[in-house]
């Protein structure tokens, strides 16, 4: 009876907060601003803050350890008639629309492959995955090795395969045309991974009922995937299509590695290029120039794709 | 899937899942071999007649040897382990407050707060890398593991607080009413009932957060410049490739062995790894 009482009464009392600080967390309003300030002083001060940043740099003509003054849009204007940059910008476009297309084919490919059951599957999920978990740089280095001109153990299958002869010396990373495909397969290589385990997440979600509906209505394989799992797929598709886009994009690492933007500037991206102006020759305000140059072309894509995705959303 | 004959199941599943698995996982085969082939069978061209590339009849752990002891590739890794998890640990702190606060209450610009955080996830690294070298200078955190394990939550918060603020959403509110109706205060319901219910929520954020700090290489490639305070990936680009000469034993050794800590984290969270990928973009 005793206990009985003394739980029933404990459940009725209301502890209130003691202290300014407890009251205030207790009200809604200032718990939230409290949780989320050290997430705003942070994303301020080396997000916000480099922005700005960026782009006072830009219009100054400062260099490593030499302050300097308004110089107007004169660097946005050097870039327009400097044609290694023109170059970096065709460069990376046709990297990025290679690149993700080709990633999104394949990896939609494997999601459909994965999509069965069949032995070892959780297995082999597991492991394709690895080349995206695998840091870039020493992957990349990998490749790059497998590209050497003397040594590329791929000239030395396509030779065994009959495909080539030893008189072909297919240098992977010292001809312009071949250097972008070398730098474009492993892009490839490092991201079907992740949109093969994405797109098949979303298969996952699509009810097998209306595949055996379409079946039944006759819909064949092509006809199935065309109008019904394509249609269910494409939100998913759009966000992954998104990342991708501006990952590749501001991609830095794997050229910096495989060719370091060469032969002749040919696989030259903004990244790589701003690099080599900002920090390799220390012209701080033409660096920042070059990668701020990324920012309208990325708010474009960004924009266009969430219009996009809402549309998608909401139909 | 209604069977079809033998040699359809051969050409529509077999043969496009081996293509994609040799094409996906080679290069790790070629990095394991080259790393334990000694240089004389290394250092032949994929002309000659004696080139046998696939394996070797005299491994050796002379790479390994080398890399460990006449390079400073142990420093690297420490450096890289303390800056990856105290970058995850910053990023998982700002990330449980943010995501909690934007998914449960309610305040002045909780809206426009948000959607900033999700500006700053899209922004790339390579865009702010030069106006961020000039602050770290003037903030005199420049060559120190401080540069990067302050500025490496910049893209791993936004992560975080996105993947977690999905994991808040599908806990039921009921659960923090019945607590605050026991007497618990708004903190005390948060910090002891609902972030126990996110822990996988919370794994997940920090296996895929550790993983990106240990890739990330801009970064650290700009901010740090001697070689003791190098990371794993900057220490190989730079200090394995003596002027334009290539130790590729060495250098696979290292790529190998740089990778581990990584695959080995993946391999015992593989599932929460892939509920993050999912978690990501399914926003």
């Amino acid at each position: 009876m005793s206990l009985l009482s003394a739980a029933s009464s404990r459940a009725y009392v209301v502890r209130r907060p003691r202290g300014p600080i407890g009251r205030m967390l207790e009200d809604e309003r200032w718990l939230g601003l409290a949780l989320l300030a050290p997430t705003i002083i942070l994303l301020g001060l080396f997000v916000a803050y480099p922005f700005v940043k960026g782009i006072e740099l830009a219009v100054t003509n400062t260099t490593v350890g030499q302050p300097g003054h308004f110089v107007g849009l004169q660097n946005f204007v050097a870039l327009w008639h400097d044609d290694i940059f023109r170059m970096a910008v065709w460069n990376t476009c046709l990297y990025t629309v290679v690149a993700t297309t080709t990633k999104l084919a394949l990896g939609l490919w494997l999601a459909l492959l994965l999509n069965r059951s069949f032995r070892g599957k959780a297995f082999m999920r597991a492991f394709i995955l690895l080349p995206f978990i695998i840091p870039t740089v020493l992957s990349t280095f990998a490749w790059k090795w497998m590209f050497d001109p003397t040594f590329s153990v791929i000239n030395y299958v396509l030779l065994h395969l009959h495909l080539i002869t030893v008189a072909d010396r297919i240098n992977w990373l010292g001809e312009p045309v071949l250097a972008m495909v070398s730098v474009i397969i492993v892009n490839v290589w490092r991201g079907v991974p992740f949109f093969a385990i994405s797109l098949l997440a979303g298969l996952q979600t699509i009810s097998p009922e209306l595949h055996e509906a379409a079946a039944i209505d006759g819909a064949r394989a092509w006809a199935r995937f065309r109008h019904v799992t394509w249609p269910l797929l494409l939100p998913v598709t759009m966000v992954i299509m998104l990342f991708s886009v501006i990952q590749t994009f501001a991609d830095f690492q794997l050229v910096y590695v495989l060719t370091g933007g060469g032969p002749a500037n040919t696989t030259q991206l903004f990244a790589t290029y701003a690099y080599q102006i900002g920090i390799g020759t220390g012209l701080l305000s033409q660096g920042a120039a070059i990668s701020l140059a990324i920012f309208p072309i990325l708010l474009l894509v960004v924009i266009v794709q969430l219009v996009y995705i809402r549309r998608v959303e909401t139909v | 899937m209604i069977e079809g004959a033998r040699w359809r199941r051969w050409s529509f599943f077999y043969v496009p899942v081996t293509a994609f698995v040799i094409f996906l996982l080679f290069p790790f085969y070629w990095m394991l071999v080259t790393a334990i082939r000694p240089d004389r069978e290394l250092y032949k061209p994929w002309s000659s007649p004696l080139y046998q590339p696939f394996w070797t009849l005299h491994p050796t752990f002379q790479h390994v040897h080398d890399l460990l002891t006449q390079t400073l590739f142990s420093t690297w890794m420490l450096n890289t382990m303390i800056i990856s998890i105290a970058a995850t640990l910053i990023s998982l702190f700002c990330g449980l407050f943010a995501g909690y606060a934007l998914s449960r209450l309610k305040f002045p610009f909780a809206g426009s707060i948000g959607t900033g955080i999700f500006i700053t996830y899209l922004v790339p690294q390579t865009l702010l890398f030069i106006p961020l070298s000039d602050i770290i200078r003037n903030f005199h955190l420049g060559d120190t593991p401080w540069a990067l394990i302050l500025t490496y939550p910049t893209f791993l918060v936004p992560f975080c607080t996105w993947l977690l603020m999905g994991y808040f959403k599908s806990i039921p509110k009921e659960l923090e009413e019945c607590a605050r109706i026991d007497g618990a205060t708004r903190w005390k319901a948060m910090l002891f009932i609902v972030f126990p219910v996110a822990l996988p929520g919370i794994l997940s954020a920090g296996i895929f957060a550790f993983t990106l700090s240990w890739n990330e290489f801009i970064y650290a490639l700009v901010f740090l410049s001697s070689p003791t305070e190098k990371t794993v990936s900057v220490g190989v680009t730079s200090d394995l490739v003596r002027g334009d000469v290539f130790y590729w034993g060495q250098l696979m050794a290292g790529a190998l062995l740089g990778s581990i800590p990584v695959a080995f984290v993946y391999s015992f969270f593989v599932e929460h790894y892939v509920s993050g990928i999912t978690g990501s973009v399914k926003g």
